[in-house]
């Protein structure tokens, strides 16, 4: 006997049942705590206030513990709680150049006024499994120095400008609109501030795919780190009816400034091109692939000729939100029976017809 | 008579569909032959035979090289083909895109050929390359501009002169003049007419203009369906076509 | 021993197993038999990452006997965070003896430069290679590649110099500048300024080129032509510097541009520190720089 499939309440219910029981895992293993989370695995905490445009620590860590682990899904958890928040206003520009360092390093000069700061990195550590760390135990602490107030960390492209070798940073318009592409849809052509918001979101592997293609010579601009600084700012918020200035806290941010080829011709003097990368926590793939992709952007507004993905405005900012694209491909899983019933259809036709035509000449086939 | 060219019983088939079937012709030196047809009638499959980029099903294209032997354009390597095709061979394609670098100056785009054959001398390279732009009249203060800043009409002038700075003997042509404003259009003929007059070029023109085919071509062959229904002399098969095709062909563009 | 030595128990000498050792150098043999020539090979996943110089590790491993002397340089120092990286990697899987003095070294690994000294018959330099195609910024596309290098077309190369003349006035290729080897293939010399390509010309130390993400191994084999690329009427310079260096007062060496203050402050020093120390110990000075002895104090 054939029982028509129908709704499925009960079977949604169950199945969301069992994914809560997945999720908790043997339950003769400790639970997973969102603190021990956000301490632990605090990079993927990172990816996902900054993919998810929403700094929380506490709540990335919660959306990390109830995706089990898929940041894609916790991304989608933390986007959907985040456009139910209101909008009071935006905060004053931030200035990294007042970052209090915890990461500052350059690959364009060996040394530079305050120094190159390793910080916490992966970068020199061989990657070989730490099978000590599997019995767990204590890490070393780590080595501390005096803190000299008196040291600056100029930012390096400032440092290049002095010299007038790069492209001057448009000025500054305070009083100019603030493009915010999760209010307003976005049209093309972009400007700089929505290419960079949108990159600034877009998914981290896309990014760093496409940063990679302009390496490989798929639109490449020559690229030199001119600086990767990773530290605490201050986040400060200007009340207009009250014509005060008050501060928010401190964000983590990674930001990275690529140096890149320079520009010119007989008439013009040649000079360094910028591309910009910034995020939020310590996420210096995404920053350093945002920067790259940030510059390959800019090909029409430097005279460049646009032959690659990367460079091509509404192909990266169509397809970098990672939210957007996992509901598309996996919207797929959704019952499309009615639409494939047609081409069933189409297609049975087109065969008769095809075969009614080979009846009638056969010699076409020779 | 000692031609440049010979089609020896040229076929292609796609599958069951026929490409073009039995195509024989000789092309002597400094001949302009035109082959015309409407779209889908195998112009462009036996331009791409003639030239050595598709492989026919059978048949031949023989081509007498410049020390005077003649061989068949499959027996030559790989490395033969592609030094005939950017020394004796020229190739302007419909669409400029597909025949110059669009990121490279026009100088650069003229100079290619050279370089590619061994010259290493720069002055050398942008006089012959200034040269050329005066040729094919364009302003030679252009000559660091990129062909993305030039006109329709000037990128197909400079495709010309990419091609024949380095002096080849056959230029095959695939609708020089498709897509351009009719005056541009009378212009770049003019000045192909006089470049193929004056260097004693050889010519393998594929357009469904009969008017083009009538200006520049001293034979033509009509295509449909793969085949060649007529070919002769352009005066005499544009003036009394002998085929019912053809003939339809020239009434539609009196009509016109 | 540091949790990290321990975690190197286990692993073959120099840390590739006998095998992969014997595959990659066959792959350097070739190198050598056809210089200048991209052979692929089956790069390992490595305990860095790529574009760290996994090549340039390979073909050191592969090479590297007990009695060697290694030292690795990057951006021509001793002493760069990269190098030391990798020179203690070799140090706790191979235990050889390391050193920064260029005339004592066997094996060389490099980053970026060619030491000032110049080396010698019983020397190999190994150089870490991101990209090594050099037609690749030209054409992206890896078939159509191998064929202009099989062909030896390599006329788009000399447009790429053409463009920059007109552009500029000179060709503006300071660093990777390609060389024709042995009068037939072209080949990336690796990011080194085109200050150090002279260098490589009838070296007597054979040159090996690791890319590890590419999967190619290349080779100048000893005392072996090479050209870097130009016009006749344009030829190939050198880099110059208008200043000595400030420490040790060199005037024939690479050197780096420092940055002392924010305030415009700049100094330019020998890039090879070993360089650099061996004229200071030798009384040479720069205006900034001071006797050896005092410095160490």
């Amino acid at each position: 006997m054939y029982v028509a499939v129908k709704g499925g309440e009960r079977a949604i219910a169950n199945a969301h049942r069992l994914l809560e029981h997945e999720r908790r895992g043997d339950r003769s293993v400790p639970e997973i705590g969102t603190a021990q989370i956000e301490q632990q695995l605090s990079l993927a905490v990172d990816r996902v206030m900054s993919e998810g445009s929403l700094y929380d620590r506490a709540l990335a860590a919660l959306a990390i513990k109830q995706a089990r682990g898929d940041l894609i899904e916790a991304i989608f958890l933390i986007r959907a709680y985040r456009t139910t928040l209101p909008r009071f206003g935006f905060s004053v520009p931030l200035d990294t150049a007042a970052m209090a360092i915890r990461r500052r390093i350059s690959s364009t000069y060996k040394d530079l006024p305050g120094g190159q700061v390793l910080g916490p990195t992966f970068d020199y550590t061989h990657r070989l499994l730490d099978f000590a760390l599997a019995a767990e135990g204590e890490p070393e602490a780590p080595a501390t120095a005096p803190v000299d107030t008196e040291l600056r960390f100029p930012r390096v492209t400032d440092l290049i400008a002095e010299d007038d070798l790069i492209e001057r940073n448009p000025p500054a318009d305070p009083a100019g609109p603030v493009g915010d592409l999760t209010r307003e849809p976005l049209a093309f052509p972009a400007e700089r501030d929505l290419r960079l918001q949108n990159l600034a979101r877009g998914d981290e592997g896309f990014l760093l795919a496409l940063g990679y293609s302009t390496q490989r010579g798929y639109g490449r601009n020559h690229p030199f780190v001119g600086e990767i600084r990773m530290g605490e700012v201050e986040v400060e918020f200007e009340i207009p009816e009250l014509g005060i200035t008050v501060s928010l806290g401190a964000v983590t941010l990674t930001e990275c400034q690529m140096v890149n080829q320079f520009k010119g011709s007989l008439t013009e003097p040649a000079k360094f091109t910028r591309g910009y990368g910034l995020s939020f926590g310590h996420c210096e793939r995404r920053a350093m692939s945002m920067s790259l992709v940030d510059r390959a952007l800019r090909a029409d507004e430097l005279g460049e000729e646009r032959t690659s993905p990367a460079q091509d405005e509404e192909f990266v900012l169509s397809h970098s939100d990672n939210i957007q694209a996992t509901g598309f491909v996996e919207h797929l899983k959704l019952p499309h029976y009615v639409d494939f019933q047609a081409e069933l259809a189409l297609l049975r036709q087109m065969r008769r017809e095809h075969e009614a035509r080979q009846n009638t000449y056969p010699e076409a086939a020779e | 008579m000692n031609p440049l060219l010979v089609a020896e019983g040229l076929s292609k088939f796609y599958g069951a569909r026929i490409g073009c079937r039995d195509v024989r012709f000789a092309l002597e030196p400094g001949e302009v032959l035109a082959i015309v047809g409407e779209s889908g009638s195998g112009k462009t499959t036996l331009l791409n035979l003639l030239s050595g980029q598709l492989a026919p099903d059978s048949g031949a294209v023989r081509y007498r090289l410049r020390d005077g032997r003649t061989k068949n354009l499959l027996d030559l390597s790989e490395a033969e083909r592609r030094l005939l095709a950017r020394t004796d061979w020229g190739f302007v394609h419909q669409d400029a895109r597909n025949g110059l670098r669009m990121g490279v100056s026009a100088g650069g785009n003229i100079g290619e050929r050279l370089m590619g054959v061994g010259d290493r001398h720069y002055g050398r390279i942008r006089e012959n390359a200034m040269a050329w732009l005066g040729r094919v009249e364009i302003d030679t203060g252009r000559i660091d501009d990129k062909p993305t800043q030039f006109s329709g009409g000037m990128r197909q002038r400079l495709q010309i002169a990419r091609n024949l700075v380095t002096h080849p003997r056959l230029v095959f042509m695939d609708e020089p003049t498709g897509g351009l404003d009719v005056s541009v259009q009378a212009r770049l003929l003019d000045l192909i007419r006089g470049l193929v007059a004056d260097l004693g070029l050889a010519v393998v023109l594929v357009t469904h203009d009969l008017a083009v085919a009538r200006l520049l071509s001293h034979r033509i062959l009509v295509m449909k369906d793969g085949h060649v229904i007529e070919a002769g002399l352009t005066d005499r098969v544009l003036d009394d076509p002998q085929e019912a095709y053809t003939q339809l062909l020239v009434s539609s563009v009196l009509a016109a | 021993m540091s949790r990290t030595a321990e975690n190197y128990r286990g692993y073959n000498f120099a840390y590739l197993d006998e095998q992969t050792k014997r595959m990659i150098r066959r792959a350097i043999l070739k190198a050598i038999a056809i210089p200048g020539y991209q052979v692929p090979f089956a790069s390992r996943e490595m305990p860095m990452p790529y574009g760290w110089g996994t090549g340039g590790v390979q073909v050191t491993a592969a090479i590297l006997g007990p009695s060697d002397v290694l030292k690795v340089i990057d951006q021509g120092a001793d002493d760069t965070t990269n190098a030391v990286s990798i020179r203690q990697f070799f140090e706790k899987t191979a235990g050889v003896e390391t050193t920064t003095e260029t005339g004592k070294a066997s094996v060389i690994q490099t980053r970026h430069r060619i030491p000032e000294a110049k080396l010698q018959a019983n020397q190999v330099l190994v150089y870490q290679v991101p990209i090594p195609e050099p037609l690749r910024f030209l054409e992206p596309r890896e078939t159509e590649t191998r064929t202009l290098h099989a062909l030896a077309e390599y006329g788009l190369m000399h447009v790429r110099l053409y463009e920059d003349i007109a552009q500029h006035g000179h060709i503006a290729k300071t660093y990777a500048y390609p060389v024709l080897v042995a009068d037939r293939y072209v080949m990336d010399p690796s990011p080194i300024p085109k200050f150090d390509n002279p260098k490589m010309h009838e070296s007597a130390a054979l040159q090996l080129f690791g890319a590890g993400r590419e999967k190619r191994i290349y080779a100048v084999p000893p005392h072996t032509k090479v050209v870097s690329l130009d016009f006749e009427d344009h030829p190939f310079e050198a880099t110059k510097f208008e200043q000595p260096c400030a420490l040790c007062g060199a005037k024939d060496s690479y050197l780096d541009e420092v940055i002392t203050d924010d305030r415009g402050g700049r100094m330019f020093v020998c890039s090879d520190t070993h360089h650099c120390e061996t004229r200071r110990c030798e009384g040479h000075l720069g205006p900034l720089g001071m006797p050896v002895t005092e410095a160490a104090e």
